[in-house]
């Protein structure tokens, strides 16, 4: 069986474009119907088919995308305020909220978290590297990486 | 008794090349990344539903593990694609086929539904190959 002779693949064609639009442009005021509309599709058959695709429907899926991009953000150092408006949220109190209950923790303890593991990986980075690999790559030997 | 696995080593050719193809083109999550000394760096992603397993992105390098003709003689291996790694599962085959090919993923095969299953091949930046499955609905 060919692909193009599976059952609605233009169909899956035109979700998984917009899937990726939202992957691009997760940052912008992005208007749902309006992708359901530049898909073709009514937006009810839209979200139904989106959902069934990725579990969950396109505005949870935009949320999801802005929330894993700020924890990059926030990986990188960047501070709260700026991650907020830079991954498409209007105000700080909503993006930190909603981060804390998708994420567990505010966006300031998982920033934090992270420098501080950063800082144990640079430090002591055989804490992080099961025994058996860093023996065949002769790291063990290395008393660079060693306590005393 | 075994009860999970929580590291596998994948052999790459490169490893900023690797890290941008399991990170940026698959969607996998950088793990661990410790520079190890000059040139030498312990790079693991995990996948996005399975944070416990660490996928070890292992660089060719004669040392310990290699010695010089070894290394070469892996390096060809994978180049040439001979190891299948492991096999892969998504929620949705057809459209995750759709879009990594969309990002320039090679694809070996295309979905096919197989007597096993649902399946797809690709390779990935270095040549290794993977299997890609449907999670059974």
């Amino acid at each position: 069986m060919s692909l193009v002779s599976y059952p609605k693949i233009y169909l899956y064609r035109r979700v998984v474009q917009a899937k990726m639009f939202m992957d691009e442009h997760y940052h912008e005021d992005i208007n749902l119907s309006g992708i359901a509309d530049e898909a073709f599709f009514s937006k009810f058959h839209f979200t139904r088919l989106f959902k069934s695709i990725y579990g969950r429907t396109p505005h949870q899926y935009l949320t999801s995308v802005r929330i894993d991009q700020a924890k990059h953000l926030l990986q990188i150092n960047k501070s709260v305020a700026d991650v907020c408006y830079e991954v498409g949220f209007g105000s700080v109190s909503s993006f930190s909220g909603l981060f804390s209950k998708i994420v567990g923790q505010s966006p300031s303890v998982f920033q934090l978290k992270h420098q501080q593991r950063l800082q144990a990986v640079a430090e002591m980075p055989l804490n992080f590297i099961p025994n058996c690999f860093a023996e065949k790559k002769g790291w063990i030997k290395n008393s660079n990486f060693q306590d005393a | 008794m075994i009860s999970k696995m929580n590291h596998v080593s994948i052999f790459v050719l490169d490893q900023d090349s690797a890290f941008n193809f399991y990170v940026n083109t698959l969607g996998f999550n950088v793990h661990t990344d410790a520079a190890m000394g000059p040139g030498m760096r312990w790079l693991t992603v995990t996948p996005p539903e399975q944070p416990d397993l660490e996928i070890s992105l292992m660089a060719i390098d004669e040392g310990m593990m290699f010695d010089k003709e070894a290394a070469e003689q892996m390096r060809g291996l994978v180049r040439k694609g001979t190891f299948g790694f492991g096999v892969f599962e998504c929620n949705d085959l057809l459209a995750t086929y759709e879009e990594l090919k969309a990002k320039g993923v090679e694809f070996t095969k295309a979905p096919k539904k197989e007597f096993y299953g649902f399946e797809a091949l690709f390779k990935d930046d270095s040549g290794n190959w993977f299997s890609l499955g449907e999670k059974e609905k």
